[in-house]
């Protein structure tokens, strides 16, 4: 049962890593647009830099 | 900030910000998909209606949108913390869930313990911070003596928090940590769907808001100068171009013209004002230029007045209760009395108090404000989904249900039951001459009635007579010469003929001598027929209230098979015949779009408004209809109807859920593991049966 001592922070961290994943893209307002933004990468017009 | 209704792909996007790009002046501009709105930043003196020719030219139809009446930053914020809130939850209540299963499954002694301890170390922090809104609340009603929702919502949570954390502390077998952040977890589901559909109609209302700029033109020493209403002062000299709204109230010191009032009045027919007549604000110039001096501006106008009237008047309506509060009502005091019971039972029967507070807290959470508190968001998000697809906004939170007790509708008709915009009825008479010679007379006025005619002409493909030196005399019509021979249309007493009745005419002189008189009527909008049979199938009274003179209430009401009508009504008759319909017990939905119907839509117990409706009416109604087709009226009705009967059917199965459990959990049978299955089950049977929401047939 040792095992758990690495396990469960292993688990906890990396939900938290998916968490604070999802907070960034909360925060960057990436969810302002999102059906322009998924029409947006079929052109090749941003490749380079994505729009402000 | 421009509004673009018309794009819809990526080379949309692209062309939109291209041609933007290449404007001179402007530093960079954004285009929103989502929102269809291209966000601008430019240097101050690129003027929005440089960039709408831009667009119109690269072939999409733009509006200029008033930053300031679009608030949705807030909303938008507002919604965002809610998420943030659902996901800190939804990370927390899934791991402790897995520690859980690990416990139920048999894990015993040492192991149970570090897993109760680590699942109160994630829980603590994760409900303090996501469970916030809730705590909020709940204090916010208590302070106030009230009970809500939220009341019991917390009292759950942090008996169960604490009484886990005590048994944690002894090592004891159960603990609620799962539990308590899976309701906050469904909970926050709930709130966050509401506020998602709330906030999607609040934008698109105050989209509608924010497309009328109040911009006017003051006359400076060298000619006009556009300037934003705000920025107008009494006495200052304002220009209104024929087809313009005036900004103020004021007196006409130069020029002749005729004002439509149908805003105001609901009257069809325009009013002819020249030098020393008063214009109010709201009235619409419609055929010469006029210059006003301001007289009251701002806040001051006729019109804002009004307004500010109808905020009084909405008051009443505030007191209605919504379906979730009078559950609310009934179940929070039952709720805390029932494991109140609980508690005093097992502590006078065993002695325990470990065992009876815990008990207390397995009957607060199973008896599971969970399915409760998603019932209504999740019935109301469906359903406002399908009233937004088919043109309905719903503005107030509680318009769906308040809908759904309409028994009276009561219709203004200029502007609501019709589209405000006459059409000619006897053309058919008529020879070609004089039609074509009509039709070139009407070209030159932009008056509501010679549109009519030129509409009517250009749909039966009539060519204009070719007159010349056209002259608009503003206030009775326009005139022309046809081979050297004077030809006039306007009024019948310009013209020199006395109408046989009360109807719309106009006459037109060949110049033979023989004058002839045309008839016009005011056209039902498009769906209006279909929008009162739906409504009548559905058991509800039909009523036309009217600010118009009684012969053409008569024929309109006659055309539409309206038995009861009332004509002439001031806007306050309106309100009193509306307020007198509630006294006698009915519920009364009002649809109107002008000035003078807002006292009645504010007093009403629900009321629509199209989207043409001047601002104050659809300030004051629940919900605005998009579009010109009136039809959706009457689906919303039966969809309001079958929403509410799914948030009772939602109350039910809620309540046999806790019949079926209660028992369990006052016993003392309850472990953590039946708690979280009946609160799972409960809420997906909720959310099911919320999504089968459909409309008419």
């Amino acid at each position: 049962m040792n095992v758990l001592a690495y396990l469960i922070p292993i688990s906890l961290i990396l939900g938290g890593l998916g968490l604070a994943g999802f907070l960034y893209t909360l925060k960057s307002r990436q969810y302002d647009d999102p059906e322009g933004d998924s029409r947006r990468i079929l052109s090749d017009k941003w490749d380079d830099h994505p729009k402000e | 900030m421009l509004s673009l209704p018309t794009i819809h792909c990526q080379a949309c996007i692209a062309k939109v910000e291209a041609a933007l790009d290449a404007h001179p002046g402007i530093k960079s501009a954004r285009v929103n998909l989502t929102l269809k709105r291209a966000l601008i930043d430019a240097e101050p003196e690129v003027k929005a209606a440089e960039l709408v020719t831009v667009l119109e030219t690269e072939g999409f139809e733009a509006h200029e949108l008033d930053p300031g009446a679009l608030n949705d930053t807030a909303t938008r914020n507002a919604s965002k913390d809610l998420l943030m809130r659902l996901a800190v939850a939804g990370f927390a209540s899934m791991n402790v869930m897995l520690l859980s299963v690990a416990v139920w499954s048999g894990a015993a002694d040492a192991t149970r313990d570090l897993f109760h301890w680590i699942s109160a170390a994630i829980a603590l922090p994760a409900i303090s911070f996501s469970a916030q809104p809730f705590f909020r609340n709940a204090w916010s009603a208590l302070r106030a003596g009230r009970l809500n929702m939220d009341v019991p919502i917390s009292l759950a949570i942090v008996l169960a928090l604490v009484t886990s954390l005590w048994e944690t502390w002894l090592s004891g077998h159960h603990a609620y940590f799962d539990a308590a952040l899976t309701l906050t977890f469904f909970l926050l589901a709930g709130r966050w769907l509401d506020a998602r559909a709330r906030s999607a109609a609040r934008s698109a209302a105050e989209e509608l808001t924010a497309l009328e700029v109040p911009r006017a033109l003051r006359m400076a020493t060298d000619g006009p100068v556009e300037v934003p209403v705000a920025d107008l002062r009494i006495d200052d000299h304002v220009l209104i171009r024929p087809g313009a709204r005036a900004p103020v109230d004021g007196i006409i010191i130069d020029g002749r013209s005729e004002i439509d009032r149908a805003m105001l009045t609901g009257e069809t027919l325009p009013e002819v004002r020249g030098v020393g007549d008063p214009i109010s604000a709201g009235e619409v110039n419609l055929t010469g230029p006029l210059t006003l001096q301001a007289t009251a501006v701002g806040q001051e106008t006729s019109l804002h007045r009004m307004a500010a009237l109808v905020a009084v008047a909405e008051s009443g309506r505030s007191r209605y209760t919504s379906l979730a509060d009078r559950a609310a009502k009934l179940y929070a005091p039952g709720v805390h009395i029932l494991s109140a019971l609980a508690f005093l039972g097992w502590l006078i029967w065993s002695g325990d108090m470990r065992v009876s507070l815990n008990i207390a807290a397995a009957v607060l959470i199973i008896t599971c404000p969970c399915a409760l508190g998603l019932a209504v968001p999740a019935v109301t998000t469906a359903a406002s989904g399908r009233l937004f697809g088919k043109g309905l906004l719903i503005k107030n939170a509680t318009a769906l249900e308040r809908l759904a007790e309409a028994d009276t509708v009561v219709f203004d008709k200029t502007g609501t039951l019709t589209t405000g915009k006459p059409k000619i009825m006897n053309w058919g008479q008529l020879t070609d001459a004089q039609k074509s010679v009509a039709f070139a007379l009407a070209e030159g006025s932009a008056h509501p009635l010679s549109r009519a005619i030129s509409e009517m002409a250009r749909t039966g493909n009539h060519a204009p007579a070719d007159v010349t030196e056209i002259v608009e005399k503003p206030g009775f019509g326009t005139q022309a010469l046809l081979d050297k021979q004077a030809v006039r249309l306007g009024r019948p007493d310009w013209i020199g003929v006395t109408p046989p009745d009360d109807s719309i005419c106009a006459a037109l002189d060949m110049g033979d001598g023989t004058p002839v008189l045309l008839t016009f009527t005011d056209a039902p909008r498009q769906g209006a027929a279909e929008a009162i049979a739906g409504l009548r199938a559905q058991g509800v009274d039909v009523i036309l209230l009217s600010g118009d003179r009684a012969p053409a209430v008569a024929s309109f009401a006659a055309g539409l098979k309206i038995e009861e009508w009332h004509a002439a009504m001031l806007p306050d008759a309106k309100a009193h015949f509306v307020a007198k319909l509630r006294d006698e017990g009915r519920h009364v939905l009002m649809v109107g779009d002008g000035l003078n119907d807002t006292a009645a839509l504010a007093t009403a117990h629900v009321s629509i408004s199209p989207a043409q409706a001047l601002d104050a009416a659809r300030a004051a109604s629940d919900m605005v209809l998009l579009g010109q087709n009136l039809e959706p009226i009457a689906d919303a009705v039966a969809v309001a109807r079958q929403a509410t009967r799914r948030i009772r059917e939602n109350f039910q199965i809620a309540t046999l859920y806790n019949i079926v459990a209660v028992p369990l959990a006052v016993a003392g049978l309850a472990t953590p593991l039946i708690a979280a299955l009946a609160m799972s089950t409960s809420s997906i049977t909720v959310s099911l049966n919320a999504l089968r929401v459909r409309g008419r047939g």
